[in-house]
């Protein structure tokens, strides 16, 4: 007899959208070995490092980096890494738009790929003011002009270190962990898509609705 | 269009497609080494950035006349921070609206700056310990009708225009300024000696993390943005997107510090609104580009997918793919 209940739904509609075939597949599309592929991967890896640095230095303390040798140089992997970060999901974003990469039900993987650029631009943004240095008091300084005219200046107060610090190491860190979980999961779920100019025909004859590029 | 949810069988969606070994885990180890090792190169060659924070000590003693001509512009409430509007006070110098759309009055007053008591008055009067003179001068200042300070105020206002260094002291012609030359004289003594760094941040709490009173305090005198400008940080120096040093900065701001650099954005007084408002529209588009006919269109009509997929299609050319 079928199990009910919500556990048994959930475990199900795990199973039915992501068996752990798809998760962690052995066989892919040959055309997967494009380069353009490498991008998403490597950026996931630079935010590894991200992390593990912003950890280290989290824990340490925000005054750490400024005293300590060792501190300045996990200072400095977690500088490159978001760097890297960044140079990397650009080119993820770039190759996925020129292989449009939204077609054939893919708008929200699309779309939350889009969210979690933005949410890494505001994530590193509260990072530069958290630096504690001059860098930090400029941008914040500079920057409370365009928050204060949208009339959130009150509530996201640039110039509080106290709030952008707590919002930067604890808060987008989440948002951007379970967004890029999502993000994989919704990757991983449909596959990637087909090349252009090689558009699915359904065996069935039913029509799919895909998302311009043929 | 697009589409969320039509259920694809994969086997079926990939079908005439050649399928190939793939080592998921064994790619994301690889390079995850290689960005720890390119890291671990670029920090240990290249190391960050950490340009020190400015102090309002610093700038006491570096530029005392440029230090006193903003204290005393924040006593006669004439600065930018004392004139500027929500969230800091009720005036409207750096209030910005498009057309009747006000958010940020809408928004109200949130982090309240009284700028003559909190950048002045307030430290001054924490200071007044073993100082009659400085005590008797608060007293005689804030005892005075507001005409009185005003004409004080206006009078050594326009004296600093001439002012001069000497020894440690601003030195400004003779004149009737009541006890302000006394009380700016003691504030840039307690600027240089630190303390009014520690008094701007206190409150009524022993933990202290909010720096917005230093900082606005900071951002009115001329000091701090000429640091600025040495290390090409500026707004007309795409400053927001910019790092101290050599460094790259958050290069990924670079739309949004473009619209600075241009007309009308860089003329307009509400220039700051302007922007945020365009780089929310941009965003928006970003996000909806799969449903956007002509954007979505772009890569079928310019081929770079030809360059991704080369590989592929010269076997579908081939025939070896299908």
């Amino acid at each position: 007899m079928r199990d009910k209940g919500w556990t048994a739904a959930l475990r199900g509609r795990l199973d039915g959208r992501l068996p752990l075939e798809e998760v962690l597949p052995t066989r892919q599309p040959a055309f997967v070995g494009s380069w353009v592929y490498v991008f998403g991967v490597v950026t996931i890896a630079a935010l590894v490092w991200v992390l593990v640095s912003g950890c280290v230095l989290a824990f340490m303390g925000s005054a750490w980096w400024h005293t300590s040798n060792l501190g300045h140089f996990f200072n400095s992997i977690h500088f490159w890494s978001v760097q890297m970060f960044f140079i990397f999901m650009v080119l993820h974003l770039w190759g996925q738009y020129w292989g449009a990469g939204w077609r054939d039900g893919r708008a929200k993987t699309w779309m939350v790929g889009v969210v979690l650029f933005l949410v890494s631009i505001v994530t590193a943004f509260t990072g530069y003011l958290i630096q504690q240095n001059f860098d930090s008091q400029w941008i914040a300084v500079n920057a409370k002009d365009a928050i204060n005219a949208t009339g959130l200046g009150g509530f996201f107060n640039v110039l509080n270190f106290g709030q952008m610090y707590g919002i930067h190491v604890m808060l987008f860190p989440i948002a951007l962990t379970l967004l890029v979980v999502l993000h994989i999961v919704q990757v991983r779920s449909r596959g990637v898509v087909r090349p252009i100019g090689d558009p699915y025909a359904p065996a069935s004859g039913e029509s799919v609705s895909r998302g311009a590029p043929r | 269009m697009s589409a969320s949810r039509p259920k694809i069988d994969k086997a079926d969606y990939y079908r005439g497609i050649r399928m190939a070994p793939y080592d998921l885990v064994k790619e994301i180890a690889i390079a995850t080494i290689g960005v720890l090792v390119v890291v671990l190169i670029l920090s240990a060659v290249l190391s960050s950035p950490d340009v020190p924070s400015a102090t309002i000590q610093a700038w006491a003693k570096s530029d005392p006349v440029d230090f006193v001509t903003t204290a005393a512009s924040e006593l006669s409430s004439q600065s930018d921070v004392a004139q500027y509007g929500p969230p800091y006070t009720s005036g409207n110098g750096s209030v910005q609206s498009i057309g009747p759309i006000e958010p940020q009055v809408w928004a109200g007053v949130h982090v309240a700056v009284n700028a003559p008591l909190d950048f002045v008055l307030q430290p001054l009067s924490q200071s007044t310990v073993d100082d009659e003179t400085l005590a008797s001068a608060l007293t005689t200042f804030n005892d005075a009708s507001a005409a009185q300070q005003g004409k004080w105020l206006t009078a050594y206002n326009q004296a600093l225009g001439s002012a001069k260094l000497v020894d440690t002291e601003v030195s400004v012609p003779g004149g009737d300024y009541g006890p302000v030359a006394v009380l700016m004289s003691r504030l840039l003594t307690l600027a240089r000696s630190g303390g009014l760094d520690a008094l701007l941040l206190t409150s009524d709490h022993f933990y202290q993390t909010d720096y917005s009173k230093p900082l606005l305090f900071l951002s009115d005198g001329g000091y701090f943005p000429g640091l600025a400008q040495v290390q090409d940080l500026t707004g007309s120096q795409w400053g927001m997107m910019n790092e101290t040093g050599r460094y790259p900065g958050q290069a990924w701001l670079w739309l949004f510090t473009l619209w600075y650099q241009i007309p009308p954005f860089n003329a307009a007084s509400n220039g700051d609104l302007l922007v945020v408002v365009m780089m929310t529209l941009l965003s928006v588009g970003l996000l909806l580009v799969p449903f956007i006919p002509g954007v979505r269109d772009i890569p079928r009509w310019i081929p770079v997918h030809k360059l991704i997929w080369r590989e592929h299609y010269r076997n579908v050319q081939r025939g070896e793919t299908k």
